[in-house]
């Protein structure tokens, strides 16, 4: 019963907040007409960016910007993270790093993914994790939110889709860092530390002595849940009793995790002018995540399968990996919530999750659309969408059009390139590591969660999440490297493919609608685009999910 | 090319504004406004020392002591992490054999789960209210105080965490175990 | 042409069918088909591993065997597809048969040359009984014509040269008097030949939309030969070697066979649709693009309106007995022999019973139709005394011919006439004499059927413009009527054109007949034009699709036949797809029960079983064999297309959805499951 009042606290709360903000994100980042405050702005963001920040761009001319400030970006974390051993802000004195893990962690961070091979407060300088990855966690968001402005405003017809100098800015300064002050603000009133000491040394009341790492946290936490990045700053993510303190606080942060990918929604409906296929593609993202916590709020209340035959009460549900201060359900949720989008922070092990439950993150990372990244989640819907109105539009018997645009060739081309990197990655990588060491050697788990465990790693990494079963001892040469690139080409190809169908379809000329048209706001394209979306993502994955958690379950799960 | 000065324009920019300004920005918020809490909640002894903190659980094995949760990592404050073994996990029910062993658990009084299980950071601060209560007989009994004092200790200092969304109460062990020093 | 119907598996379609299923096994032609030709290379890739089966021998025989009918089964179905245009193209050739052609030269003499030599420009002598050597207009003479070689047709058109009836087709015969015709088309370019070639499918290339579907088929290939190749390190892990055949035909069912199979016969059939309905498209294009069609050109008169006007009612004047206008105005008629005048007879007769009489001379001197006079009567010489005169035409030629005899228009009459007008009729006044005897109401009759049809069509989302030479009142009155959208009144060749373009601008497709040269223009313009093959030789260039029967309202079939083809293949992709699941079913726990199995038990995923198959091995098979023959099941639905409903979008799609989807969903449950009693029941397994 109170799984289902959390859940309705923080999905309504979310969709409550969402509307409202997703107003505001048209305002800021496709002002409808420049004058007042958003003149000023304009001009600002302009006079910022230079020269470049004058003409309007088309598809490829924004792609190549984007690209362009995402080297940039690349380079800046690079070397500062080479660099910590020299740079200030370092109270612990944090040492060089290994190459191929400031590979990894800059690839990670760029492109929005945050998967963490390293443990922050092991690891990681205050100037490192502010300077390098909170800052990349605010412009690496705004680049995706960028990208989706640009998307809506080709497939509105329009033939050149902005500024992607501006655009960034306009995410950054407008939309991001007022929500994180307002956040972290929250959260500094929820106790959570803000201090750039260093750590403490304790003696404990048995006369022990322990060393409590401290730093930044609640500047670094609001722009990570918010930015659907998800690295944490300690190792553990928001597991940790620094980085998510209360019950509070944890409700705070699961609904920033889906907030801005849900306005990204309305954004978009706003800027093509389609509310009402906007609420339809909401709703079956809605649909997906709340068939999707159903699963794994029921699947966990199952208790820990290795205590079964031992004298121990287990009344609240599988208790491993989990902490006290969040409620029962909590766990599960959020497990749903950074999967569904591609934040990837954990308030709880997902190694540990019950089988089935550890399915139901990696078909939300499968199918990386139910909300998903701030930006990309819808970019990503959009390529699910070209392919049920291809579909649905033959079925209706007329040459398939979305948004009054025919879908030909080209458009479908480019869509199931997309869907097929995504498997590529996925399977392609877990096939190579799962029949040599380089996987093989750094399971943390035997049999079927093994595999799983490799699974997890690489389907993280394609969808961009950052989450992992961290059990997997995955600081090596081997997966920094492999992980590293798939995590940049899954970054750039589903945004730069989606940028070219846009180009392409805003390019053509306009179809008249009527009631032999496929209408995209009704139930039923509803019901047909949840199809198409379960249908590519189970035919795709499931013999990886029967061989992961799905043998593990029938193999223990009486 | 003129991209990339845009670009490097644009990162000037913001790590101005993100990290200079914003960080600077809650640092001073927070430091003026939960000064206690933005430094780590920590508590110290009469002549100042650090005993922990707050919300860090630390080590304790003396029966005299209500016990935490189990940790992975050794309660270490500098390298947080969990288990991340599969609940299915053999490791995980030789773990689970010798803290029953440790709490002295039968079927007929089995071990509350949490005390089995480790938590996500190893440094979990709570156990449930139940988890409390089991403790009591052991620690009331090296310490040679009436049982039903510690229950009341417990039971003041136990507190559903999310109000009437989580019916599970739960309690500090740190700050039982310095009410038991006191 | 032949038109008479065959049934779908008529022997002598089978038959040759059945070889040319063998002879497209040649990679060439494998090739152009992405999803046949990966399962070709799958059967083969079984076959060879049939030397190091052991002990599975018979097992991988069974599966090499399917697989290999599985890509002759896609063959066999491309095969009938294009056998039954073959049929029909064998007959066109027939009458191709070599013939000769007497050019002429300059100074007007006479050449003997084949018909494949001439060129065009070149103008050649056809006389009674000759063969047409070439397609052309009509420069010199009429002629009757038989076209039945093209159209099917035995009754002979007339053809003669300028105005709208002067192109004739080569291959169709003069039967009288001699014409000279400027050769139009290139050799081999030509009517005929253009017909050949579309039944046939020879130069069929691959519509926009079939090209887009390739392409998702190709996609989800490449995907699922992604899947199956990972499963073999994937098993690796598990401790489970998974042998090439079996990884075979898991891909083989999973990848969409039963559309890339069944996909250019859809095509085909669709075009040979068209063609049964004696409807002649240049390219698949235009059959898909009628599909697409929103805004439908209707020309009025004999789309909308049977061609002729029709006298529906007569009005007295008053103080006249309504028998006497009848009568008056059957006598007026007698002699009248165009439809108008027969339908005045017809009217008199059925709603006042007089009967049609014979008069004959010196009695009675008929005085026919001119467009001086602008009227046509009788004189009667009755018995001697003064003679009865009398006439109908239009108001003003009347009024001026009682003015002459001394009596005074009627304004009664006139005001009746006009009433008349508003109405959507045509007035024609009776006159005796000085004396104005009332209006017969002449009247386009809306096709029985019609109005429903247009319902159809707006049910569907496209709207009908109605084109007509009428003022605006009468149109409105007959747009009314017939239940059209729109009307374009008074129209003339340029006006069509721009509305044409006014549509196309606000994004619409718009599809229209035409038969004159004037229409080449807008035909031209048309998305989907159809010319009429009584049309001249610039309509039937200018269209892209030709009606043989000159019936425009067949325009309406043509859209259906669109729909049904771009539906069809919707349908069968939604279906191979939701098939998928159950394939998934059979196979992954036949592949993987053996892993993690504790000694004695079946392992985890042997749970997964949820069929109860078997064994292993016959659920493999039961799969494979499923994936094959469903293609032959489905052979008659890409033939005949999917059944057509006229509906909305949402309503079309709500259906497809459940009967294609959830049934493509369901039915391989049930299929295999039955496969897998009989592959037992029989010991193949």
């Amino acid at each position: 019963m109170d799984a289902i009042l959390l859940i309705l606290l923080i999905v309504g709360g979310a969709t409550a907040l969402s509307w409202p903000l997703g107003r505001y994100l048209r305002w800021a980042m496709d002002p409808v007409s420049l004058d007042g405050p958003a003149a000023r702005f304009d001009r600002l963001f302009r006079a910022i960016g230079g020269r470049t920040t004058g003409a309007d761009q088309d598809w490829k001319r924004y792609c190549i910007a984007l690209l362009a400030f995402n080297v940039v970006m690349f380079g800046v974390c690079f070397a500062v993270l080479a660099l910590q051993q020299w740079l200030p802000l370092n109270p612990d004195g944090k040492e060089a790093l290994e190459g191929s893990l400031i590979f990894n962690t800059t690839a990670s961070f760029t492109s929005n993914t945050n998967l963490q091979h390293y443990s922050g407060e092991v690891s990681l300088s205050y100037c490192s994790q502010l300077a390098a990855l909170m800052w990349l966690q605010f412009v690496s968001a705004a680049t995706g939110i960028a990208a989706l402005t640009a998307m809506a405003r080709g497939l509105a017809g329009r033939p050149v889709l902005g500024n992607f100098f501006v655009d960034v800015q306009r995410a950054t300064f407008l939309v991001l860092l007022p929500l994180a002050v307002v956040l972290a603000t929250a959260m500094v009133c929820g106790g959570m530390p803000m201090t750039l000491q260093g750590a403490v040394k304790a003696t404990t009341l048995e006369g022990v002595e322990q060393v409590i790492a401290r730093g930044p946290l609640a500047a670094f936490l609001a722009i990570k849940q918010l930015g659907t990045n998800g690295g944490g700053f300690f190792g553990p993510n928001s597991t940790h009793p620094f980085e998510n303190p209360s019950f509070f606080t944890n409700v705070l942060s699961t609904i920033a995790i889906v907030l801005l990918p849900m306005a990204s929604v309305w954004m978009f409906g706003r800027i093509v002018g389609r509310m009402r296929h906007a609420t339809v593609v909401f709703a079956v993202m809605m649909a997906l995540l709340l068939a999707k916590l159903a699963g794994a709020v029921a699947w966990e209340q199952a208790p820990t399968q290795a205590f079964a035959a031992l004298p121990i009460a287990q009344d609240i549900g599988n208790l491993e990996g989990k902490e006290l201060r969040f409620g029962a359900a909590a766990g599960p949720l959020w497990a749903v919530a950074t999967t569904c989008t591609s934040n990837g922070s954990v308030n709880c092990m997902h190694d540990s999750l019950n089988p089935l439950t550890g399915l139901v993150p990696l078909a939300g990372m499968w199918l990386n659309a139910t909300f998903g990244g701030v930006g990309v989640g819808m970019i990503n819907m959009f390529v699910y969408i070209v392919l049920a109105v291809f579909v649905a539009g033959m079925m209706v018997g007329r040459t398939p059009e979305y948004l009054q645009r025919r879908v030909e060739m080209r458009e479908v081309k480019l869509a199931v390139l997309a869907m097929f990197a995504h498997a590529l990655f996925i399977l392609g990588g877990t096939a190579l590591f799962a029949c040599t060491p380089w996987g093989t050697g750094t399971l943390n788990n035997v049999g079927a969660h093994g595999f799983s465990e490799i699974l997890y790693e690489f389907s993280s990494a394609s969808a961009n999440n950052g989450s992992g079963f961290e059990g997997l001892g995955d600081n090596t040469v081997p997966w920094n490297v492999a992980t590293g690139l798939v995590m940049l080409l899954a970054r750039y190809i589903p945004i730069v493919l989606p940028l070219a169908i846009a180009g392409s379809l805003a390019k053509r000329r306009a179809t008249a609608s009527s009631a032999g048209t496929l209408a995209v706001d009704t139930p039923t394209f509803g019901v047909m685009l949840l199809a198409t979306i379960l249908f590519l993502g189970a035919l795709t994955f499931f013999p990886a999910a029967a061989l992961g958690p799905i043998a593990e379950h029938l193999q223990f799960i009486k | 090319m003129t991209a990339f000065v845009t670009s490097l324009r644009l990162t000037a920019a913001t790590l101005l504004v993100c990290v200079g300004g914003y960080t600077t920005l809650i640092l001073v918020l927070a430091q003026l406004v939960t000064p206690h809490t933005a430094n780590g909640s920590l508590v110290t002894r009469a002549d100042g020392t650090v005993i922990g903190s707050e919300r860090i659980a630390q080590a304790f094995s003396e029966p005299r002591w209500f016990w935490p949760r189990p940790s992975a990592v050794g309660y270490n404050g500098a390298g947080a992490g969990g288990s991340n073994k599969s609940p299915t996990s053999a490791d995980l029910t030789e773990r689970g054999r010798q803290v029953v062993a440790a709490h002295g658990a039968t079927a007929a009084r089995p071990l509350p789960a949490d005390l089995a299980a480790a938590s996500g950071s190893g440094l979990d601060p709570h156990i449930t209210e139940a988890a409390a209560l089991y403790q009591i007989a052991r620690v009331a009994a090296a310490r040679g105080v009436p049982p039903d004092r510690l229950e009341r200790l417990v039971r003041e200092r136990a507190f559903a965490p999310g109000g009437f969304l989580t019916h599970e109460r739960i309690v500090s062990v740190l700050e039982l175990n310095l009410a038991l020093e006191r | 042409m032949t038109t008479k119907p065959v049934s779908l598996f008529a022997a002598e379609l089978v038959r040759p069918a059945l070889a040319d299923a063998f002879r497209k096994l040649h990679p060439r032609v494998l090739a152009r088909n992405p999803v046949m030709a990966v399962t070709a290379v799958g059967a083969l890739l079984t076959t060879a591993a049939l030397f190091t089966a052991g002990d599975d021998l018979g097992f991988v025989l069974q599966l090499a065997v399917w697989l290999w009918f599985t890509v002759l089964f896609a063959n066999f179905a491309e095969a009938m597809a294009e056998g039954r245009g073959k049929a029909q193209a064998n007959a066109l050739r027939a009458a191709r048969a070599e013939t000769f052609a007497r050019r002429l030269r300059d100074d007007g003499t006479e050449q003997r040359v084949a018909a494949t030599e001439l060129k065009q420009g070149d103008r050649v002598a056809v006389a009674a009984g000759e063969t047409i050597p070439a397609d052309g207009d009509v420069i010199e003479g009429i002629a009757s014509v038989d076209e039945s070689a093209v159209t099917g047709e035995s009754a002979p058109v007339i053809r003669e040269s300028g105005g709208d009836r002067c192109a004739v087709s080569g291959g169709t015969r003069v039967l009288s008097d001699r014409i000279v015709v400027r050769v139009t088309a290139e050799r081999g370019q030509g009517f005929l030949d253009r017909m050949i070639a579309m039944v046939e499918g020879a130069r069929r290339q691959k519509t926009p939309n079939e090209l887009a579907l390739t392409v998702l088929l190709a996609a989800l290939t490449l995907i699922f030969l992604l899947v199956c190749v990972t499963l073999r390190p994937f098993g690796d892990y598990a401790g489970v070697q998974l042998s090439t055949p079996v990884l075979v035909a898991l891909f083989v069912c999973l990848i969409p066979t039963t559309i890339g199979a069944l996909l250019s016969a859809i095509g085909i059939s669709g075009i040979d649709r068209l063609i049964r309905r004696n409807v002649m498209a240049t390219s698949g294009r235009a059959v898909e693009a009628a599909g697409d069609v929103d805004v439908l050109l209707l020309d009025k008169t004999g789309t909308i309106t049977l061609g002729n006007r029709v006298a529906t009612r007569l009005v007295p004047a008053t103080g006249v007995e309504p028998e006497r206008l009848a009568d008056a105005a059957q006598l007026a008629s007698l002699a009248d022999g165009t439809p108008e005048g027969r339908s005045i007879v017809v009217l008199a007769k059925e709603q006042y019973g007089l009967r049609g009489r014979e008069l004959t001379a010196p009695h009675a001197t008929f005085v026919p139709f001119t467009a001086a006079t602008r009227m046509s009567g009788v004189d009667l010489a009755d018995g001697g005394g003064r003679p009865r005169r009398i006439r109908k035409g239009t108001a003003d030629a009347i009024g001026r011919f009682v003015t002459e005899h001394g009596g005074r228009p009627d304004r009664e009459v006139l005001a009746a006439a006009e009433q008349v007008a508003r109405d959507g009729g045509t007035p024609l006044l009776v006159a005796d004499g000085g004396r104005m005897l009332g209006v017969i109401q002449l009247k386009d009759v809306v096709k029985g059927g019609i109005r429903q049809r247009f319902a159809q069509l707006r049910a569907v989302g496209i709207r009908t413009v109605m084109i007509t030479g009428d003022n605006p009142l009468t149109a409105a009155a007959i747009a009314a009527e017939a239940g059209v959208d729109a009307f374009l009144a008074e129209a003339t060749p340029e006006m069509k054109l721009q509305r044409i373009r006014d549509e196309q601008a606000q994004g619409r497709l718009v599809a229209m007949t035409g038969d004159g040269t004037n229409d080449a223009p807008a035909l031209a313009q048309a998305d989907v034009g159809v010319a009429m093959n009584t049309g001249t030789q610039a309509a039937r260039e200018a269209g892209n699709m030709v009606d043989l029967d000159s019936n425009p309202t067949k325009l309406l079939d043509i859209v259906e036949i669109g729909k049904q083809l771009i539906m069809t293949r919707g349908a069968l992709t939604t279906f191979s797809m939701a098939n998928d699941v159950a394939k998934y079913f059979a196979i992954l726990p036949a592949m993987f029960a053996a892993i993690y199995a504790t000694a004695g038990a079946p392992g985890p995923l042997a749970r997964l079983d949820v069929m109860g198959l078997h064994s292993p091995e016959s659920a493999i098979l039961a799969a494979v064999v499923f994936n094959a023959l469903i293609i032959v099941a489905l052979i008659p639905l890409a033939l005949r297309g999917v059944a057509y409903r006229p509906a909305s979008a949402a309503v079309v799609l709500r259906r497809n959805l459940l009967i294609y989807g959830l049934g493509g969903l369901v039915a391989p449950f049930v299929g295999i499951k039955l496969l897998d009693l009989l592959l037992v029941a029989l010991h193949l397994v």
